[in-house]
């Protein structure tokens, strides 16, 4: 996969001197390794203070950041698209020191902009962590990469140490690595593992915010989130609002895959056409099924109507979609969208923590209902079945995950209606034997990745 | 003075007490886990959720009373939002 720094759909400069125009996160992204701290700032300049002299300057000075963030609509890139600035004031009003996370678990397997990030960016990542534990009054912060993402994990080592010698009054810095399943980056489980217990979520409240790592408040950020902090630090929320739409405004990180000249990261403007970024990746190589929008929590788009889609969360609520991390996946004609459903819906039940019975238990039944499907061995009434097991799987675990995987299963039913009756109908087609598409990492849950109390530091 | 019936569902091993005890508010699914009526309890079912709650032998159906949570205040006491 490669990065691209590409796409402005409309610019709309508004006479500003500062370049308001993409690329704005991947701008002198090298194609190999990172950019070092000396070529990080000769390119965005140096990290704006955020302690001035005696406490009082500093508390001002913090305070700044976050009305800055909430004036430019800064949005979580992690995938709920949370209100970066309501979660900074949330953690920020807790009495005791906090704690900053930088989340780049990125367990979403189509999904390489974090590592990316930490593989080639790592001070832009790092910028952005140490501003926000600036204005939350954090003095430690903690970075959990991908256990299986190496070179990001070492690049990001380097950025660290770094800094250290440069750092006067800057928080601790740390690097963790944290277990390669899907379910391993939501925030409590994140929190969970650094607490010393599992990388399985928890029951809230309370959440990472009032009682995080160690008992202390704790502020949870994605990497890509943090990014977009260093630079509307340094060039003001209306610089940010310059792209993206009025609800959600900016740039985001997108990984597009599939049958494409050039799968691979490209910093797209929010509300950028669904064509102009498939166009920049060089255009697609074959006919395609449809998109799924929003990796494996997401929904699909079906192929005749791509051309009209453009990638804002509130476009893309119309298809019943949202941009997610930013997963952009194309499914070639060659795939059978039935085989690949059934094999998904199983690869999401083996994700499960299996800490909740209804996902345990509904995310398999699901899984095998539609496995029933695909290989045309049909029991009485099955759509009835999947639309009960949906409404009784989805919405009763202590995390996201089984909503996500339902949703992802209503919508390739829906979507691929006929493809699914025709199965139902006739077993499977000649082309549910290709190799999968769409990517599943064969690692399951193991219970000794998640048991905990691994050497980490 | 609302109060509610929630389920831990880590805790939650399909007992079926709750179902049992409070069968105004909580039905089984098909595994024997509870679908909880998360909507709040009428005063006289108040009493009979809190002893389901102390029969549960994981201690996995909680009923509290709602708190309005309060006002987003900046790290030192100066309002913000």
């Amino acid at each position: 996969m490669s990065v691209n720094s590409t796409l402005t759909e409309s610019p709309a400069p508004t006479g500003q001197p500062a370049p308001a125009a993409l690329p704005r996160l991947l701008v002198g992204v090298p194609l190999r390794g990172a950019l070092s701290l000396e070529e990080h700032i000769a390119i965005h300049g140096p990290l704006p203070a955020t302690s001035g002299r005696g406490r009082r300057r500093a508390r001002e000075r913090a305070a700044l950041l976050i009305d800055e963030i909430e004036r430019s609509g800064l949005l979580g890139h992690g995938g709920a698209a949370f209100p970066t600035a309501t979660k900074m004031q949330a953690v920020a009003s807790a009495r005791r020191r906090a704690i900053v996370v930088v989340n780049a678990a990125e367990g979403e397997p189509a999904s390489r902009k974090d590592r990316t990030l930490l593989e080639r960016l790592p001070h832009l990542v790092l910028d952005g962590a140490i501003l926000v534990a600036g204005a939350v009054g954090a003095d430690e912060v903690i970075v959990c990469a991908c256990e299986s993402a190496k070179e990001g994990i070492e690049s990001m080592a380097r950025a660290i140490e770094e800094r250290a010698v440069a750092a006067e009054r800057a928080p601790r810095v740390h690097l963790n690595a944290v277990p390669n399943h899907y379910v391993a980056g939501q925030e409590s489980a994140m929190v969970n593992y650094l607490n010393g217990g599992p990388a399985k979520p928890t029951f809230t409240p309370p959440l990472p915010f009032e009682q995080g790592v160690r008992r202390r408040p704790t502020l949870v950020n994605n990497a890509e989130t943090l990014a977009h902090v260093a630079l509307i630090a340094r060039h003001g929320a209306s610089w940010f609002r310059q792209l993206g739409t009025p609800s959600q405004p900016g740039s985001a990180l997108v990984t597009l895959s599939g049958p494409l000249a050039d799968p691979g990261v490209y910093e797209i403007e929010h509300g950028a056409s669904l064509a102009s970024l498939i166009k920049a990746a060089g255009g697609s190589t074959a006919r395609t099924h449809g998109a799924l929008i929003g990796g494996y929590a997401g929904s699909w788009v079906a192929g005749e109507l791509l051309n009209g889609v453009a990638l804002s969360n509130e476009h893309l609520a119309a298809h019943g979609a949202s941009l997610g991390a930013g997963v952009v996946l194309l499914l070639s004609e060659r795939a059978c969208p039935v085989a690949e459903t059934a094999r998904i819906a199983r690869w999401l039940a083996g994700q499960s923590t299996r800490q909740c019975g209804p996902c345990v238990h509904g995310l398999d039944a699901l899984a095998t209902t539609i496995e029933e499907i695909a290989g045309g061995v049909v029991q009485a009434q099955a759509g009835q079945r999947i639309g009960r097991l949906a409404s009784l799987t989805a919405g009763r675990g202590a995390c996201g995950h089984p909503d996500g995987a339902v949703n992802l299963i209503l919508s390739a039913l829906e979507t691929f209606e006929a493809e699914f009756a025709e199965h139902a109908r006739h077993g499977p087609c000649d082309r549910c034997a290709r190799p999968p598409e769409l990517p599943m990492p064969a690692r399951p849950v193991s219970q000794e990745s998640t048991r905990g109390m691994l050497a980490r530091r | 003075m609302n109060h509610r019936a929630r389920v831990n569902p880590i805790a939650c091993e399909a007992h079926g007490m709750c179902a049992e005890l409070l069968p105004e508010r909580i039905t089984l699914d098909e595994w024997g886990y509870p679908i909880v009526d998360g909507t709040p309890l009428q005063d006289w079912q108040v009493a009979h959720a809190i002893r389901a709650a102390r029969a549960c032998p994981t201690f996995a159906l909680l009923v509290a009373r709602e708190r309005t949570p309060p006002p987003l205040r900046g790290r030192h006491g100066e309002r913000r939002g």
